[in-house]
């Protein structure tokens, strides 16, 4: 090669040769870079195909605060991910969130796993999320038990309440509305905070409400299988047939709302219950901690007056023992009489009545189903039994339905059949008073009052004219007699005067009279002692001169 | 052939770094007698080294992109920026010509380099004889626009050093930065390792 290269130059001997030096590697070292280029391209890839975790895709509602590429996934504050893009469903309804779970972070790829957008939340409960203020919405996520791998998830919509692994159980409650209780709501022992609520659902036919609730180890223990839960929400006024009520638990649960939940009192079984257990959520603590109402059956009355005062909730109570509250009240129309009846739904518990219930059920025997109920009750109508609104408060005018027995009830039909179990009732006390108030009203309005007055007003008429007679006839001949009268007065006032002449005349007369008197009185003492001067005449001896005699005595005593 | 005779034709050649013209030699290995530098009448492997770096720098081109260059952190918010999306992001912040400019910087000239020497290394290797005065333009613009794409890395270098206000704002460089510079020298290196002189030697002849 160098010998046609050379042969192709002209010789420059003057030139200085090149020094020649042998290469010792056969191959460029150049390629080296490139070589290095694609390694650390490999590796790069690798180390990513490495650390790329599971891909998943979660659901929410909407996407406030989540930002593609940017908002991260943590857990306890750790990011084990980040949301790569964000679209929207097809029919709209919700978002669906791409996530890019780190390859520590695969667990999350599994079955259970929760994930919900925490935001700043402000409530009752409580402030959280703050952080996200300023660093903005990240997305949490909290693992489940299960090992099965799961790629969709649906995102909650609220933080859950309970992190996994939490020390304690879930409990679920069934009560008939929500109250004022939220995901988050308190759960007292003994007014001690144990636990919250998890979650809330509508039942499946709509009829009550399915709370969860989480009770925190080492209180959970103290939820027993007999355990009850009443609502210790708010302020709970109530204005019944037994007056005014104000219930509170706390501070806290005013404003929260609340459940408290404590053991009945007496014998009752100790062992903790079992996660998941099921109660009833009862409104108030009477409630829960009384003896278990049993199965509620529904009874129908018809009363055939009005109920002016009986509210939805007013008690039931047979003999005095409330064994249920009214649920409806209701206006019908019968048009064979053309009358309105009411129609009173009510719900009772029978098992209310204890060892009653348990005798009367053994007395009708059969079996203890549906059929029961009917079957009593209709003994018990067949002795009188029989429903009656009573007035349960004067001053509010409440009502109450006593079922009462009646043994002079009349006969009346009961179709045990029927559902709902219809009882008689019969008029209730103020319906009784109406009734007499009635009867009298009746009588008084049969008193013929108009021809009484018409009698009345022609008596009046007759006296008005007597008295017009009175006036112009009598009174001024009164007049005149009363003038007389007066005359004849002072004429006998004159007469009766000290120097009248009559009073003198009758002044002599008397004296006259006493002297005369006295003559005879001195004759008869004569007589007394010379009696024979009656027939001789006066002896010689003059009788004593006791007073002047009357010449006028002689003369009378001599004929 | 009516061009000039070149230095082969006379049995000339020269230092690149002293000047000194010597005798001509085929030997890869010659070195200047007077100043000890290597001594070629071409680059030696110019093409290998030429197609080497290029193909690194193409190879390192693609990390630079998917990774983010910057992380920009202020109090609410945290953004990991690559070098499309911060484009994208100065686009709709308002300044388009300050995007149109990184663009130009960061994708077009690097893309430029690529395509321009990749097609000089092609076409010299087919020892083509066409547009050889243009192709010698693209070489010298290749030059000329090579460090420019360095904006880029000056950008963020700066802002990281400037913008560190704590918790309020903060600017961090990320690996995809390094990447992008490193591209960056890598096709410098390329377009000097690649001797333009080859453009003329329209000859299948070894160099």
């Amino acid at each position: 090669m160098s010998d046609t290269n050379v042969g192709n130059t002209p010789p420059q001997d003057d030139l200085p040769q090149p020094v020649v030096r042998k290469s010792k590697l056969g191959f460029s070292l150049i390629w080296l870079v490139p070589i290095i280029a694609a390694l650390v391209g490999i590796s790069l890839l690798v180390s990513h195909f490495m650390s790329a975790g599971p891909q998943i895709s979660v659901t929410f509602l909407t996407a406030e605060g989540i930002e593609a590429n940017k908002t991260q996934v943590k857990y306890k504050n750790v990011v084990i991910g980040k949301v790569t893009t964000m679209r929207l469903s097809r029919d709209r309804s919700h978002i669906t969130v791409a996530i890019d779970l780190d390859k520590s972070a695969s667990a999350f790829a599994t079955k259970g796993t929760r994930y919900w957008v925490v935001r700043p939340r402000i409530g009752a409960g409580g402030v959280s999320g703050i952080d996200t203020l300023l660093s903005g919405a990240f997305i949490g996520a909290d693992a489940g038990d299960s090992d099965e791998d799961q790629s969709d998830f649906t995102g909650l919509e609220t933080p859950p309440a309970v992190t996994h692994g939490a020390p304690g159980r879930r409990f679920v409650l069934h009560a008939s509305d929500l109250g004022s209780l939220d995901i988050g709501s308190p759960v007292y022992y003994r007014r001690i905070q144990v636990g919250r609520i998890v979650s809330y659902q509508l039942d499946k036919d709509g009829k009550g409400v399915s709370l969860q609730l989480f009770i925190d180890g080492p209180n959970d223990r103290f939820v027993t299988s007999d355990t009850r839960f009443w609502n210790a929400s708010g302020v709970d006024v109530s204005l019944g047939a037994d007056g005014l009520k104000l219930n509170t638990q706390s501070l806290a649960t005013v404003v929260a709302g609340g459940v408290a939940f404590q053991d009945p009192p007496g014998p009752h079984n100790e062992a903790p219950a079992a996660e998941m257990a099921e109660y009833t959520l009862f409104d108030d603590r009477a409630t829960a901690i009384a003896p278990p109402d049993g199965k509620p059956r529904y009874i129908r009355m018809r009363f055939a007056h009005s109920l002016r005062g009986l509210a939805v909730d007013a008690p039931v109570e047979l003999l005095g023992m409330k064994v249920g509250h009214v649920v409806s009240v209701n206006l019908d129309y019968d048009p064979t009489t053309k009358t309105f009846p009411v129609i009173v739904g009510a719900l009772v518990y029978p098992q209310r009545l204890g060892q009653a219930h348990e005798k009367l059920a053994k007395a009708v025997g059969g079996p203890d189903d549906d059929t029961m109920f009917p079957r009593i009750m209709s003994g018990l109508v067949g002795h009188g039994l029989r429903a009656q609104a009573r007035s349960g408060n004067l001053l509010t005018g409440q009502l109450y339905i006593a079922l009462d027995f009646d043994p002079k009830a009349p006969k009346v039909a009961f179709d045990a059949s029927a559902k709902p179990v219809e009882i008689p009732t019969t008029p209730g006390d103020f319906d009784h008073l109406q009734e007499q108030i009635s009867s009298i009203v009746d009588k008084v309005e049969k008193i013929p009052f108009d021809s009484i007055g018409r009698n009345l007003d022609g008596s009046l008429k007759e006296l008005h004219g007597t008295l017009k007679q009175v006036n112009t006839d009598l009174l001024p001949e009164a007049k005149k007699t009363l003038q007389g009268v007066n005359q004849t007065v002072g004429t006998a006032n004159d007469a009766l005067s000290e120097d009248s002449p009559l009073q003198r005349n009758i002044a002599g007369t008397l004296e006259e009279l006493q002297r005369t008197v006295r003559s005879v009185r001195a004759f008869t003492d004569y007589l007394g002692r010379h009696p024979e001067a009656l027939l001789r005449g006066r002896g010689s001896d003059a009788p004593p001169k006791i007073s002047t005699p009357s010449p006028k005595q002689g003369k009378e005593e001599q004929p | 052939m009516n061009a000039p005779p070149r230095g082969r034709d006379l049995g000339l050649m020269s230092c690149h770094v002293c000047r000194l013209v010597t005798a001509w030699t085929e030997e890869p290995h010659a070195v200047c007698p007077r100043c000890g530098s290597p001594l070629h009448a071409r680059k030696t492997g110019s093409i290998t080294r030429a197609w080497a770096l290029l193909l690194a720098a193409a190879l390192f081109y693609i990390p630079a992109n998917v990774f983010p260059i910057m992380r920009t952190q202020s109090l609410s918010s945290k953004d990991d920026n690559t070098i499309l999306s911060g484009i994208v992001e100065l686009w709709r912040a308002g300044s388009p010509g300050l995007a149109v400019i990184v663009f130009t910087a960061s994708i077009i000239v690097p893309m430029l380099k690529f395509i321009i020497l990749g097609y000089l290394l092609v076409s010299v290797q087919r020892s083509s004889g066409f547009v050889s005065r243009q192709r010698t333009k693209l070489y010298r613009f290749v030059e000329l626009v090579g460090y420019w794409s360095m904006l880029d890395v000056f950008v963020v270098a700066i802002l990281s050093a400037l913008v560190h206000f704590k918790i309020l704002s903060r600017v961090e460089p990320l690996p995809g930065v390094v990447y992008f510079g490193v591209v960056v020298v890598l096709t410098m290196l390329s377009a000097m390792s690649f001797d333009p002189r080859l453009i003329w030697d329209n000859r299948k002849t070894s160099q």
